[in-house]
């Protein structure tokens, strides 16, 4: 069932592609084959291969009951908070606090987790920043 | 004698303490990625490929870095099959077969010590190979006109899948999902914006370090999150590793054994498609059918731990003869070193030796190099390296996934990207459910784009015929082999994997 929602889906990006490809803007200075071919010759392939796959569907794979995908969802939604928050508030503090919670949730005690994302966010800033010179986020305390 | 007169050039470029430094800390490096189960070489140098190009090391340093961390990871696979029965890697699934009884008969220093010397020999011959072999296809690449390239990267594209991959149209649409993702961006040649939906971050294009390091290292932190085996591994287990020489007499037995399967190896990782995970299984199969006589394989033979490793040293060594020569890659792990080379701004292929032979033969040097310091680092320190073992993913992972966060803000500084990086390694995960393959993704979204313009020079040069793409008998014979690359799989391909899978079910689509 799966491969069959996939494969459906993969027929409607196969499509959405090439109506994007249709839709490109031909300029008046072109070559011979012009810029919508070769993303035309592309959404064929997506297409086809998605409607085999779509009738040929493997095996069921195996997924997670609903806690997990909450869990990858969870965490998603932390590291889509660390991309944004990183230049507000620094590369230490979003570090450590983002680096806590995925040890807490891959199974580390509490305390043990502050400790791996502290370890982390300092490890990375003494390693990456003070003795490489790569540049980090700067946060309102300068780190 | 040219060729030994170049590699002394590269010799002299990479005797430098800069250079020996990095190879150090690559094979270090790579040797524990490697020996980690859940790091896998194409995983390791993705992570590091943002560091390396961030540092502002030059081409033939982040290359040494790079490649050391290469073969290291190859080494390194090995450790945790021997150990504790789990590869490290894929291609070290068939080390655990006889790596592991051999183990458990209280050999385990003897097995990791000739394990890391097949690995030596393997990778030696390997590099050897691809001097003698490299500037060969290089002669013949230089025939290749832009029809020819177009064949060259379909063939690529249709064989990638080949053997590793269970269903041809999953390759096929993941191939087909890179090269689409390519073509986002401005059209280089009429400057048109393409699939860019008015998103002015896009009109660059995706920045495949991002789609990289996001479906490789992002996506195995989702999978260690669904099944939380944070605590796998962690359980403190008796390591008994006893003496690390072998005897004599174990390594004059497997002498031929390891002659035999690097070059098996060897050859297996300069066909396209193939990579390390199949030279270390056809290795391992042929050598049962040769010389076990007594059908001690599996029950912890020597010779059933220095087949495989050799093979897939061999095979990684043989996997950049392609890659190197043509620009084109054979395997996962070589299509993100191409991806260094291409951010690096060096275009690999058969003008990579004329134009940058510094880069070429420095290369090859640090790979010598290397491979000596990689036996060193694998035999008296070994202990370090399952020392190292004990990390347990909770606190691993989250290391790795800052470490790619910082490696992709490092790059371009901005936060864009590493929405991106998240929603690649989302995609990543889902895909690797579905059993589709990420590395013809990754492919895609590297070789789209000079694929297209191959294209289109071919046809505007024929003034708009387009079966120009079949007009020279060199251009048929890749079209040839890319349909045979295809179809046969289909044929072969379920016996070849079900048999690699029978020993062990593996999640994920890494392959290499």
């Amino acid at each position: 069932m799966s491969d069959r929602i996939f494969g459906i889906f993969g027929v409607l990006l196969a499509i959405g592609y090439a109506m994007a490809a249709f839709a490109i803007e031909e300029s008046f200075l072109s070559d011979a084959v012009g810029p919508k071919a070769f993303p035309l010759i592309i959404a064929t392939v997506l297409g086809l291969s998605s409607l085999v796959i779509a009738i040929k569907p493997d095996q069921e794979p195996h997924w997670p009951p609903f806690a997990r995908l909450a869990e990858i969802a969870a965490a998603v939604v932390v590291m889509v908070l660390y991309a944004q928050f990183l230049p507000v508030i620094g590369f230490v503090f979003a570090t450590a606090l983002a680096a806590t919670y995925l040890a807490w949730r891959l199974g580390s005690t509490v305390l043990g987790a502050i400790a791996t994302g502290v370890g982390t966010s300092v490890g990375i800033y003494v390693i990456f920043h003070l003795v490489l010179g790569l540049s980090l986020a700067r946060g309102p305390l300068g780190f | 004698m040219e060729l030994l007169s170049s590699l002394g050039d590269g010799f002299l470029i990479a005797l430098t303490w800069q250079n020996l430094l990095l190879a150090l800390l690559g094979c270090f490096l790579g040797t524990i990625m490697g020996a980690l189960p859940g790091l896998g070489p194409s995983n390791g140098v993705a992570i590091l490929i943002p560091l390396a190009f961030t540092l502002g090391l030059g081409a033939t340093p982040a290359l040494i870095l790079l490649t050391s961390v290469y073969y290291g990871a190859m080494y390194g696979g090995r450790i945790s099959s021997i150990l504790l029965n789990i590869p490290g890697d894929e291609p070290a699934m068939m080390t655990c077969l006889d790596g592991y009884p051999m183990a458990k008969k209280g050999m385990a220093g003897e097995a990791l010590s000739l394990s890391g010397i097949a690995s030596f020999v393997g990778a030696f011959f390997a590099t050897w190979g691809l001097i003698l072999l490299a500037p060969q296809l290089v002669k013949i690449a230089l025939l290749f006109g832009p029809a020819e390239y177009f064949a060259l990267f379909a063939l690529a594209f249709m064989t990638l899948g080949g053997v590793s991959s269970t269903n041809q149209a999953k390759s096929a649409f993941a191939a087909a999902l890179g090269l689409g993702l390519a073509m986002v961006g401005v059209d280089t040649q009429t400057g048109v914006p393409r699939f860019t939906f008015g998103e002015v971050h896009l009109y660059d294009g995706l920045d495949f370090l991002v789609a990289i390091v996001g479906l490789f290292a992002l996506s195995e932190v989702f999978i260690f999150l669904e099944e939380r085996h944070g605590n796998a591994n962690a359980d403190s287990r008796q390591l008994q590793i006893g003496r690390l020489t072998p005897p004599m007499s174990m390594i004059k037995q497997c002498t031929p054994t390891m002659l035999r399967t690097s070059l098996l190896g060897f050859l297996a990782g300069v066909l396209p498609g193939a990579g390390a995970s199949l030279g270390s299984f056809i290795s391992y199969s042929m050598e049962k059918r040769l010389v076990d006589k007594e059908g001690t394989f599996g029950k912890g033979d020597p010779r059933g731990v220095a087949a495989p490793e050799a093979g897939n040293n061999a095979a990684a060594g043989g996997a950049l003869v392609p890659m190197l020569a043509l620009g084109v890659p054979g395997s996962g792990t070589t299509a993100v070193l191409l991806a260094v080379l291409l951010s690096l701004n060096i275009t690999p292929g058969p003008l990579l030796f004329s134009q940058n032979p510094d880069v070429v033969w420095g290369l090859i040097a640090a790979l010598f190099i290397a491979n000596f310091m990689l036996l060193a680092l694998n035999i008296p320190m070994v202990g370090l390296f399952t020392r190292l073992l004990m990390v347990p993913p909770r606190i691993l992972m989250p290391i790795v996934a800052m470490v790619s966060f910082v490696g992709i803000y490092g790059i371009s500084g901005s936060s864009f990207d590493l929405l991106v990086m998240i929603g690649f390694g989302v995609m990543g995960w889902v895909l690797r459910k579905l059993d589709v393959p990420l590395v013809p993704i990754i492919l895609g979204t590297l070789l789209g784009n000079s694929m297209e313009a191959n294209l289109r020079r071919a046809i505007t040069i024929d003034n708009g015929n387009w079966f120009t793409l079949f007009d020279s008998p060199l251009a048929i014979g890749l079209w040839a082999v890319a349909i045979i690359g295809f179809i046969l799989p289909m044929v072969f391909g379920r016996v070849v994997k079900g048999k690699m899978r029978q020993r062990r079910d593996e999640e994920g689509a890494i392959s290499d």
